[in-house]
């Protein structure tokens, strides 16, 4: 390799920290305006959840998913109605609770330092990305060879699937504080820990297998992240429905959060979609890295911790997805599933590389 | 909500039973003990009594564990007893760390025994929590399947009666006849691929039993994957060899360092065919600051299929492994193997060969022994053994900063530091020995003219004179390296691929197909104009529902209009006076 390349290669790298430091930087400022959209919030006094647990008892409301579309007769200028859809759950009252309406609370101000939080997290998401590009183009490799460049990847990837939701118009900016709280813990984690210089490969790593692998995996993290920030703010929208239900009256500070995020049966169905929805490629994750060991190690499986805990990752996932389908697990005990599943996928990324020696999956570097 | 809370409580039914769009077993609470029956007197009585009871309890039991609750939990205990398994040295995947751990806690590793944590997942208990929650699976999949297979060739069944109960519904009054009314949804909803049928005054379809097929695909395929991971170890065998550059390796059970095999393998199932170790290559960063971090490792290979075939080249590398028949061929480590020579007093050479280092860490700083067990007599022409404790360094710091520790893994700066013992080296002893590691029990250290223990740094070429004519030990200019390859030959691989093929495209249809029914009823009003209902019922609460539905009712509509309300307030249900033609 000739100096030269080396220089270019240097200097990217070099590129590449700026850009993270920046994205950092940028977040921080999200953060705050995060913070700052929900103290605005604050503000208002809404109280939808009591009106609708205490007073609310007609059978079926007009479902805001069912727009009453006008559709034109194919030639004819009459313009007609289409019958609206009427949509009633099957659930229990609770899933006539409205949604909340985000951290803004309905404040204007909020509502603004909520867009600006968004663009800057939309900045922060350019810049990171920008990280990890440069970053790779530095080692002309995919960036996920050690732990650093894992975890300035993985918090790529769960910014840019929160921003994607946002994309779709999901309703997931509530999830903003949250997961920008975490990704600032983890880029902090990152550059200080965990930080590598960039490097290539040792040989045990180059398999295309590893790409996929690798790349699927942080992506279901980035992901089951997602669902268990939703799964947790579930657990406590849910005791703050039960108290209300119940005729007692929470505290202040619960209250005025609580009642700016979405109904416990709405966070709790998002979270079973969202985690539904990459069971199938954690699978496919577990299969790959199997299909590689098996190239790089003479066996595709051999309880290797890294391989178990992967393992009991994927068991923990599939008991929550059979307790949702099996009545009277559903609601808080699913729950509880869920986070010790996603218990299992941290311990399975930072315990096992951190606590557990011997992993063969030893290019952590963090021994 | 009192109303409504009561009904449909469970996401696979509603309160009619036909409302059920899954085969998932529905959880009733079993009544246990009591079978019925009364115990007759006389001991015919006592038999049948008896019988009754064992059989009684034993479809209780196979109840209870085909249960999905019963699943649940197994599959949790699954997943708690693998994980003694990550924190615990296995025997399976690192011998020598369980030898280290019971070395260091004597207290513990009797009790570890008694339970199998050495080999949690060849244990008794590991085994009988997963031979459990597969005999459960196999309970559950069969029903699941008939009752699927009887859904396939029955018809959707008919609309209930109170349509307005689905979770999604909707109504409008036409002109158009009923009977025009079914005729068009029909069309609408077999277009769309539901499987529909008229019956009575509406239509009936569905939607979706990819879900279903999908779901008993994917645990039928976790019973092959389980079925191909078991027989695979049951007849693998797997097999480590070093060789030196330039030798050979022929697939024979006495050839190998060590092996390890299955329980039903026999050393017939070895596959025949042998193969040369040609010349190694390894690369490493030359700067930068990961400089000595490996890049490439290349092992060129001659081999021959067969006892005798016909010779082939290959290079092997870390991720790709020779391929013979079954068996795979990986290159696991590697290291150098210096060329010493040893001569007695007289000058006759007693030993000359490479001689394999074990690398102790990253720069290949190796240890290992040379050992003249033959050949050699002491000045006195006494027959002795020779043996010399050795440190190779691929490249040495450099005189004056020299500690035998190596500063880079490729061969720059070569150096050999030998000591030498005389006397017994003890093979013969019947303990096992690791031959990169001396046992100087029965021997006696060389000494220099000072009393010290006689050892010495050797460049290529460098020779140590023994004291008192006793020989010399050479270090030759050539230094060969070693590689190591494990030869693995594990059969039924192929099926746990499918099998895992399978299962993520059932889990995928299980997860993302959505089952649902559509009904339309379209009846005479009590005034004669059509009155047409729609409503959807999917097996969970999905926003998707009313969407279809919705563009179903938008098709429909478009056939049969509502009629032209006089009152637009009273719309969507218009007042008789606007429903004539
Ligand atoms: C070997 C361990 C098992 C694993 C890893 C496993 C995994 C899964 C997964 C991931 C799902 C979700 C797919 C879906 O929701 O459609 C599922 C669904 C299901 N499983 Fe299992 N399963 C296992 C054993 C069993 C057993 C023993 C039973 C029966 C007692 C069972 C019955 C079911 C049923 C009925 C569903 C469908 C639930 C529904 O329709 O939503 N499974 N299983």
């Amino acid at each position: 390799m000739t100096t030269l390349a080396a220089t270019t290669n240097e200097s990217l790298a070099q590129i590449s920290n700026v850009l993270i430091y920046s994205a950092m930087a940028v977040y921080t400022l999200a953060f705050f305006a995060y913070i700052t959209e929900w103290i605005f919030g604050s503000r208002s006094k809404v109280a939808r959840t009591a009106a609708a647990l205490t007073a609310g008892t007609d059978a079926a409301k007009p479902a805001a998913s069912a727009p009453a579309v006008t559709v034109r007769k194919a030639g004819g200028t009459t313009v007609l109605e289409r019958p609206e859809v009427v949509v009633r759950s099957s659930g229990t009252s609770r899933a006539d609770v409205p949604d909340g309406p985000g951290a803004h609370g309905g404040d204007e101000q909020g509502d603004l330092y909520g867009r600006i939080a968004v663009s800057l997290t939309v900045l922060g998401f350019l810049l990171s990305f920008g990280g990890v590009l440069t970053r790779a183009l530095s080692v002309q490799r995919a960036p996920w060879g050690n732990m650093y460049e894992f975890n300035i990847t993985f918090t790529t990837v769960a910014v840019g699937v929160y921003l994607a939701l946002l994309a779709f118009r999901r309703n997931v900016r509530w999830m903003g504080l949250p997961l920008i709280t975490a990704v600032l813990l983890d880029l902090g984690l990152a550059v200080t820990v965990l930080y590598t210089e960039s490097d290539q490969l040792v040989p045990a790593l180059h398999s295309y297998w590893l790409y996929i692998h690798v790349s699927t995996a942080i992506l279901c993290g980035a992901v089951f992240y997602v669902a268990a920030v939703s799964t947790i703010l579930y657990l406590f929208r849910d005791s703050y429905e039960n108290k209300l239900a119940g005729g007692g009256t929470p505290g202040r500070f619960a209250t005025s959060v609580l009642e700016r995020l979405p109904a416990a049966s709405s966070l709790d169905k998002f979270a079973y979609r969202v985690n539904a929805a990459v069971f199938p490629l954690w699978t496919f994750t577990i299969i790959a890295g199997a299909i590689w060991a098996g190239d790089a190690w003479g066996r595709y499986w051999g309880w290797d911790p890294k391989e178990t805990w992967s393992f009991i990752t994927w068991i923990a996932y599939a008991c929550y997805l059979h307790a949702r389908a099996t009545a009277g697990w559903k609601g808080r005990k699913a729950a509880y599933l869920a986070l010790i599943a996603f218990g299992c996928w941290l311990f399975n990324y930072y315990g096992v590389n951190i606590f557990v020696s011997g992993s063969k999956h030893s290019y952590a570097g963090v021994e | 909500m009192s109303e409504t809370t009561t009904e449909t409580t469970d996401e696979a039914g509603g309160t009619e039973p036909h409302a059920r769009l899954s085969t998932a077993p529905v959880e009733s609470t079993a009544v246990p003990g009591s079978f019925g029956g009364r115990r007759a007197p006389g001991p015919w009585g006592w038999i049948t009594w008896t019988g009754r009871e064992v059989l009684g309890w034993v479809r209780w039991f196979w109840r209870q564990l085909t249960s999905m609750r019963t699943a649940l939990l197994l599959l949790l205990l699954l997943s708690l007893a693998a994980v003694p398994g990550s924190l615990i040295p296995q025997n399976g995947v690192d011998p020598m760390k369980v030898e280290d751990f019971r070395e260091a806690n004597p207290k513990l590793t009797p009790v570890y025994d008694a339970l199998g944590m050495f080999d949690v997942y060849s244990s008794v208990w590991f085994s009988a929590i997963y031979i459990l929650l597969f005999v459960s699976l196999i309970g559950c999949i069969v029903p699941r399947t008939w009752q699927f297979v009887g859904q396939l060739r029955g018809r959707p069944p008919g609309a209930p009666r109170r349509l307005d109960r689905m979770p999604a519904y909707t109504t409008w009054r036409t002109t158009a006849a009923p009977e025009e009314v079914r005729e068009a949804a029909l069309g609408v909803l077999r277009k769309r691929r539901f499987r529909s049928h008229a019956v009575d005054d509406a239509v009936a379809a569905e939607k979706g039993y990819l879900r279903e097929l999908g779901n008993l695909a994917f645990h039928l395929a976790l019973i092959v994957m389980l079925i191909a991971f078991g027989w695979g170890e049951l007849y693998k065998s797997e097999g480590n060899k070093l060789i030196v550059e330039g030798d050979g390796f022929a697939n024979t059970p006495v050839q190998y360092d060590d092996f390890r095999s299955g329980s039903l393998f026999s050393y017939d199932d070895l596959e025949p065919f042998s193969f040369d170790l040609d010349d190694f290559r390894a690369t490493y960063a030359e700067s930068g600051p990961n400089r000595g971090t490996p890049r490439t490792y290349e092992a060129a290979l001659t081999y021959r299929e067969g006892v005798d075939g016909a010779e082939r080249k290959k290079v092997v590398e870390v991720n790709e492994p020779l391929e013979i028949g079954g068996s795979k061929v990986y290159l696991t480590s590697h290291g150098y193997a210096p060329v010493v020579t040893v001569r007695d007093g007289k000058g006759e050479i007693v030993y000359s060969q490479p001689v394999p280092m074990l690398p102790i860490d990253q720069n290949i700083t190796s240890q290992g022994a040379v050992k003249v067990l033959d050949g050699y007599r002491d000045p006195e022409g006494e027959e002795e053994q020779l043996a010399f404790s050795a440190v190779f360094v691929p490249t040495f710091a450099g005189k004056g900063s020299g500690t035998m520790f190596s500063q880079f893994p490729a061969l720059e700066f070569p150096v050999l530091a030998v000591a030498g013992y005389h006397g017994s080296v003890g093979v013969d002893s019947g303990i096992p020995q690791n031959v990169y590691q001396l046992d100087d029990r029965k021997m006696k250290q060389f000494k220099d003219e000072n009393g010290d223990t006689l050892r010495k740094m050797l460049l290529p070429g460098e020779t140590m004179e023994l004291p008192d004519g006793a020989g010399s030990i050479t270090f030759e200019k050539e230094i060969k390296e070693w590689a190591n390859f494990q030869v693995v030959q594990q059969p039924a691989g192929g099926w746990a691929l499918g099998g895992s093929v399978v299962a993520i495209a059932g889990l995928s249809g299980s997860l993302f197909i959505q089952r649902r029914r559509v009904w339309v009823r379209a009846r005479s009003g009590d005034d004669g104009v059509t009155v047409v209902e729609m409503a959807g019922l999917g097996r969970s609460e999905s926003a998707r529902l009313p969407q279809e539905l919705g563009e179903l009712v938008g098709l429909v509509h478009d056939r049969a209009p509502t009629a032209p309300a006089a009152d637009p307030e009273d719309s969507p249900v218009p007042s008789p006076e606007g429903a004539d033609k």
